[in-house]
């Protein structure tokens, strides 16, 4: 076999190999990767700094474990700065398995600050279907939510006794790595003209961009780079910086085998001629 | 009739509920709730059969197939261990053996399953991504110049962010919103097909 041949056929099991060993080298050798902040993030972060504190603002943990590594830093950072701008966080999600990690993010983010549920946040759980719970939300939380997470009716919750439907909000942001931010762009925002903001994964964030450019939404955080974007804009050290060194290695093994691929490709050609 | 009083159900309460759409009123909003509810029920009543399916279904596998028994009967025992400690409401508080399952069990699962992804992708990036024909290198091109943005390229790194950014919200959107426009029309066509009854398959076959 030539070495161009050699350059083409590279077994996927050295590809793995050298890839996870790309992925621990930053665990030993610790690098600082720059990061610059996109106005779509900005967005998303200046809005949140404009509300006035008691404003409630609706948070949606609208994914799974799967995606916690992309998301789960926005959770961190998004919350941590509504509490400390003494804004009051309504929080729910539409992912089955979200309750659990809603609960942990909210929990923890709540404890550094003394925050009270029902006082000062409210976490309402999930629900199923999130097409049908968004646009009973907006008639009134209190049809598709009647207790909280915890089993507090919603008229108990001191928080939420004048907050009804999204009139009584002053936006929302769905961190979401499904079909639930297209609910939200639909029902949300199309019906009831709530200003909503989008947390998605990396690989979902192309598809969202047209509805930035409409105005649909007002804010987009993409996958774990917009996660060190608004970490970077909060000051929250988080996880989202931490695993930028992560990605950015991942992403140059990448773009090494593509080089190395495509030598080998021309240089294929070239011997064929 | 088997046929016919689905097909009416679906006329009258598709109509019904495109009108409620555009009329803003009380009664409106009442109709509106009133259906959503039912379809809340609907769903509900699924859970139980959605559940026995699964059941049956591995417990089948675990009976017939001697070489998946082994994993049959961990799927079985990881839903009876995930419903019996999620039965009580203080099982969702965090520390609960339902959450400790939860967080230590299946957040790394899941979590471990889609980093996979990484290694499948690098794979696939070497094999996909050579330059064949124009199209592939503009592929190529686009591929390379969105993924760079998370290298540092020191003075270069600017320009290239202000590149990806021209790339996501020029060329990607237009393509994007050709693509929803046109998914937009077959919907709405297919709605009408539906609430006219013309588009039966949803209903099965007798």
């Amino acid at each position: 076999m030539k070495w161009h041949e050699k350059m083409l056929n590279i077994d996927r099991r050295w590809i793995y190999l050298i890839l996870g060993v790309a992925v621990i080298v930053p665990a030993v050798v610790s690098f600082h990767v720059p990061v610059n902040v996109t106005p779509e993030v900005r967005r998303v972060y200046d809005f949140i700094e404009d509300l006035k504190p008691g404003d409630i603002f609706y948070v949606g943990i609208d994914y799974d474990p799967a995606s916690l590594a992309e998301l789960h830093p926005m959770a961190y950072a998004i919350l941590d700065q509504c509490f400390r701008k003494d804004i009051k966080p309504v929080v729910a999600t539409l992912s089955q398995f979200g309750a659990g990690m809603a609960e942990q993010v909210l929990s923890e983010v709540a404890a550094e600050y003394g925050k009270e549920s029902g006082i000062d946040y409210c976490y309402l759980g999930y629900k199923p279907y999130p097409a049908i719970t968004i646009m009973l939300m907006g008639v009134d939380f209190r049809v598709p939510f009647p207790q909280d997470y915890y089993g507090t009716p919603i008229d108990s919750i001191p928080m939420m006794r004048y907050v009804h439907n999204f009139d009584d909000l002053k936006g929302v942001i769905s961190l979401s790595a499904g079909t639930s931010s297209e609910f939200w762009i639909i029902y949300g925002y199309g019906r009831y003209f709530m200003p909503l903001a989008l947390g998605v994964t990396g690989v979902m964030a192309a598809d969202y961009y047209p509805y930035l450019q409409s105005g649909q939404i007002f804010g987009l955080i993409s996958g774990i780079k917009g996660a060190a974007e608004y970490e970077a804009l909060t000051e929250y050290k988080g996880e989202g910086l931490k695993s930028i060194p992560y990605q950015t290695a991942s992403h140059v093994v990448i773009l090494a085998f593509i080089i190395v691929s495509n030598i080998g490709y021309f240089a294929s050609r070239r011997s064929k001629k | 009739m088997r046929r016919q009083i689905p097909l009416y159900i679906v006329l009258v309460s598709g109509i019904v509920f495109v009108i409620q759409f555009f009329i803003p009123s009380h009664e409106s909003e009442f109709i509106f709730e009133y259906g959503q509810d039912w379809v809340m029920v609907i769903g509900i009543l699924a859970l139980p059969l959605g559940i026995w399916s699964y059941l049956r279904k591995t417990w089948l596998t675990a009976v017939k197939k001697p070489k998946e028994r082994f994993f049959a009967g961990v799927s079985l025992f990881g839903f009876a261990i995930m419903m019996l400690t999620g039965l009580k409401r203080e099982s969702l508080m965090a520390g609960s053996l339902y959450m400790e399952l939860f967080e230590y069990v299946l957040i790394p699962i899941q979590a471990t399953i889609f980093s996979l992804l990484a290694f499948y992708i690098a794979s696939a990036a070497y094999r996909a991504f050579r330059a064949r024909s124009v199209i592939a290198t503009m592929l190529l091109g686009t591929a390379f110049i969105v993924m760079l943005r998370l290298i540092p390229l020191g003075p270069i790194s600017d320009l290239n962010q202000a590149l990806v950014g021209w790339i996501l919200s020029v060329p990607n959107m237009a393509a994007k919103r050709g693509l929803l426009i046109g998914i937009g029309l077959g919907a709405i066509a297919t709605c009408i097909k539906i609430i006219l009854g013309i588009e039966r398959t949803y209903l099965g076959r007798d």
